[in-house]
């Protein structure tokens, strides 16, 4: 304050704005964010259908839980869906940001990469839904032509999977390949000149100082798609619906059934918080296990 | 780069292997967008008969016509269409309004909420900030089913366009961390002589502050705008209603609806393009800036 005449009312003055300023968000953040937070977890302790008042049943939908053999078949598939999607994106997602870094950086390609990010999971999966429709798919017209049978793909108990984590390698990998090469341009150009002096070879650049200068931002990439792939659900609203026989019953949509499908809300809010476990779990190992917080460039 | 590799005359095969890749990517990028486009441009017999052309078959504007009304039903169901379909007009309203308000709000309240927490002094300042901040680690599915419960229950705002909008319309936890960082990074200098002016915090706050930070609040809005703009279980939750539904919800009804054994493919590759358009629009009018917003979201 370099006025020193009323401090005191310009204080008070300061001190309404402020809370002028931050209440309408704090009412958002109370409603919408912290509240059904805590009513979420609230509600996965009781029995409730929506008509009958909820009826407090302490930890007896966490006890069946442990016990839900068609839960542990959503976490498996899901869980596998993950393993298809993010090793694979990542790499591939990684190839192309090198490639970008070293011989473009054409605003426009980026553009282009990023495009199937842009589009709604809905579109992408109906695109991908004719591209691999069995008779007249175009994947499948290639695939005849070139003399194999056609492939069911989304039809398929073992291919459903396979393909539905390919249409979002589709959808993800120019995303994260952006997320990358920002990374990338961070790391500083001599560290590379020096390594070539001393006559390091590309592969061991890439592997002595790429990746470990690129650690930081490959964590975050990592944390936020493994987070967001937990959650799959638009895409299986399109292409399978949980099917062909539960093979593609991902946890997400589990929940959705229990709650929106059959009412009954304590148990949906129950493996709610299971599957928010589960994340954070995730997450703290994965920080700790790379440490996400330390760059080797320091 | 020049600074890595070792510049030889002529080009390199390893540049020749990074061109294949990169137009090989481009290419598995933009032909499925490609795909949908012709298809919704070709004629419902020629598709099961000429299934290989890379351009339309047999060209008619008959998909876009059902799919944007301009047929009687009859008239629809002998193409191979579905009576009802989607209603595009509704749905492309309903995507605007739901999009365009949220954005509106959320942008300018998050905006103060970010300024007091950037720049003015009061108890517990951080610790709400905190919170928010915790907020953010909170995955959606956790708030989905209290939060649709709020809206069928207490607030009774099922199938309207509050019910849809409201959770992220005064704030979200992203928005206000977002528009605090920028606010932060902004020189003290021009609020302090515009308070010597004798301004008052909202004066510098409209102002000073808002007009500073455009770069940062379109970036932010067209990030939100896509977000929204491309959401589909909460309307579909909220908004299932017909004359409530979405872009989004109305495509996936469009094709719930379509026969299991031969879908109108046709029809729903039109509707798909129609929708494509607002996305590609911003793309085109905001491109450079959509890149390096979305560059920008990997160090939040």
């Amino acid at each position: 304050m370099t006025i020193r005449t009323g401090t005191r009312t310009a204080q008070r003055n300061e001190l309404m704005w402020a809370l002028l300023f931050i209440v309408p968000s704090l009412i958002g953040f109370i409603v919408f964010f912290a509240m059904p937070s805590v009513r979420g977890l609230l509600m996965s302790f009781t029995n409730w259908d929506l008509l009958r008042p909820a009826k407090f049943t302490g930890l007896a939908n966490y006890i069946k839980l442990l016990s839900d053999k068609e839960f542990r078949h959503a976490l498996r598939v899901t869980a596998y869906y993950v393993v298809l999607n993010i090793p694979l994106q990542t790499v591939i997602a990684l190839g192309m940001a090198v490639m970008l870094d070293r011989f473009t950086k054409s605003t426009f390609i980026r553009g282009i990469l990023i495009l199937p990010w842009l589009l709604p999971n809905i579109i992408v999966a109906l695109l991908w839904l004719w591209m691999l429709d069995p008779t007249l798919g175009f994947i499948n017209q290639i695939i005849m032509s070139l003399g194999f049978e056609r492939q069911p793909f989304l039809g398929s108990v073992t291919q459903a999977m396979p393909t539905i984590a390919g249409i979002n390698i589709w959808r993800h990998a120019g995303y994260t390949a952006i997320l990358l090469f920002a990374g990338l341009q961070n790391i500083p150009k001599d560290v590379y000149e020096a390594a070539a002096i001393d006559g390091a070879d590309e592969r061991q650049m890439f592997m002595g100082i790429t990746l470990p200068l690129l650690r930081p931002v490959l964590i975050f990439v990592l944390v936020t798609s493994l987070i967001g792939s937990f959650q799959i659900f638009d895409t299986i609203v399109i292409t399978t619906k949980g099917g062909p026989v539960d093979a593609t019953r991902v946890v997400y949509w589990y929940i959705y059934e229990y709650a929106f499908v059959r009412f009954k809300m304590g148990y949906a809010a129950t493996i709610s918080v299971a599957l928010f476990l589960i994340l954070i779990t995730i997450t703290v190992i994965q920080m700790r296990y790379f440490k996400a917080d330390t760059s080797d460039l320091d | 780069m020049t600074t890595r590799t070792q510049t030889k005359p002529g080009i390199s095969t390893q540049q020749i292997f990074a061109w294949i890749f990169l137009t090989l990517v481009i290419v598995v990028t933009l032909f499925p967008v490609w795909w949908v486009v012709r298809t919704g441009f070709s004629s419902k017999q020629e598709i099961y008969v000429d299934t290989f052309n890379l351009m339309p078959v047999g060209p008619t504007l008959n998909n876009f016509k059902r799919v944007l009304g301009m047929f009687s039903s009859e008239e629809a169901v002998a193409q191979g269409g579905t009576a009802s379909g989607m209603d595009f007009w509704m749905n492309l309203k309903n995507s605007l309004i739901v999009s365009t308000t949220t954005i509106l709000g959320q942008t300018f309240f998050s905006a103060m909420a970010a300024y007091s927490f950037a720049r003015l002094k009061f108890r517990f300042r951080e610790q709400i900030f905190f919170l928010y901040l915790t907020a953010m680690m909170i995955p959606g599915v956790v708030t989905l089913v209290p939060n649709y419960i709020l809206m069928a229950r207490e607030l009774q705002w099922m199938n309207t366009y509050q019910g849809i909008i409201a959770p992220s319309f005064l704030m979200t936890p992203f928005a206000v961390f977002f528009l605090r960082q920028f606010f932060l990074s902004i020189n003290h200098e021009l609020e302090e002589a515009a308070k010597l002016d004798g301004a008052s915090i909202p004066l510098i706050f409209m102002q000073v502050i808002l007009p500073l930070s455009v770069p940062a609040l379109s970036t932010l809005a067209i990030l939100q705008f896509l977000g929204n703009w491309n959401d589909y279980l909460w309307p579909f939750l909220i908004g299932k209603a017909e004359n409530m539904r979405t872009l989004t919800v109305g495509l996936a009804v469009f094709q719930s609806q379509t026969p299991q054994g031969s879908p109108d493919w046709g029809g729903l590759m039109a509707g798909t393009t129609l929708s494509l358009i607002p996305t590609i629009l911003i793309f085109l009018v905001f491109g450079r800036r959509a890149v390096n917003a979305i560059q920008f979201t990997g160090f939040r």
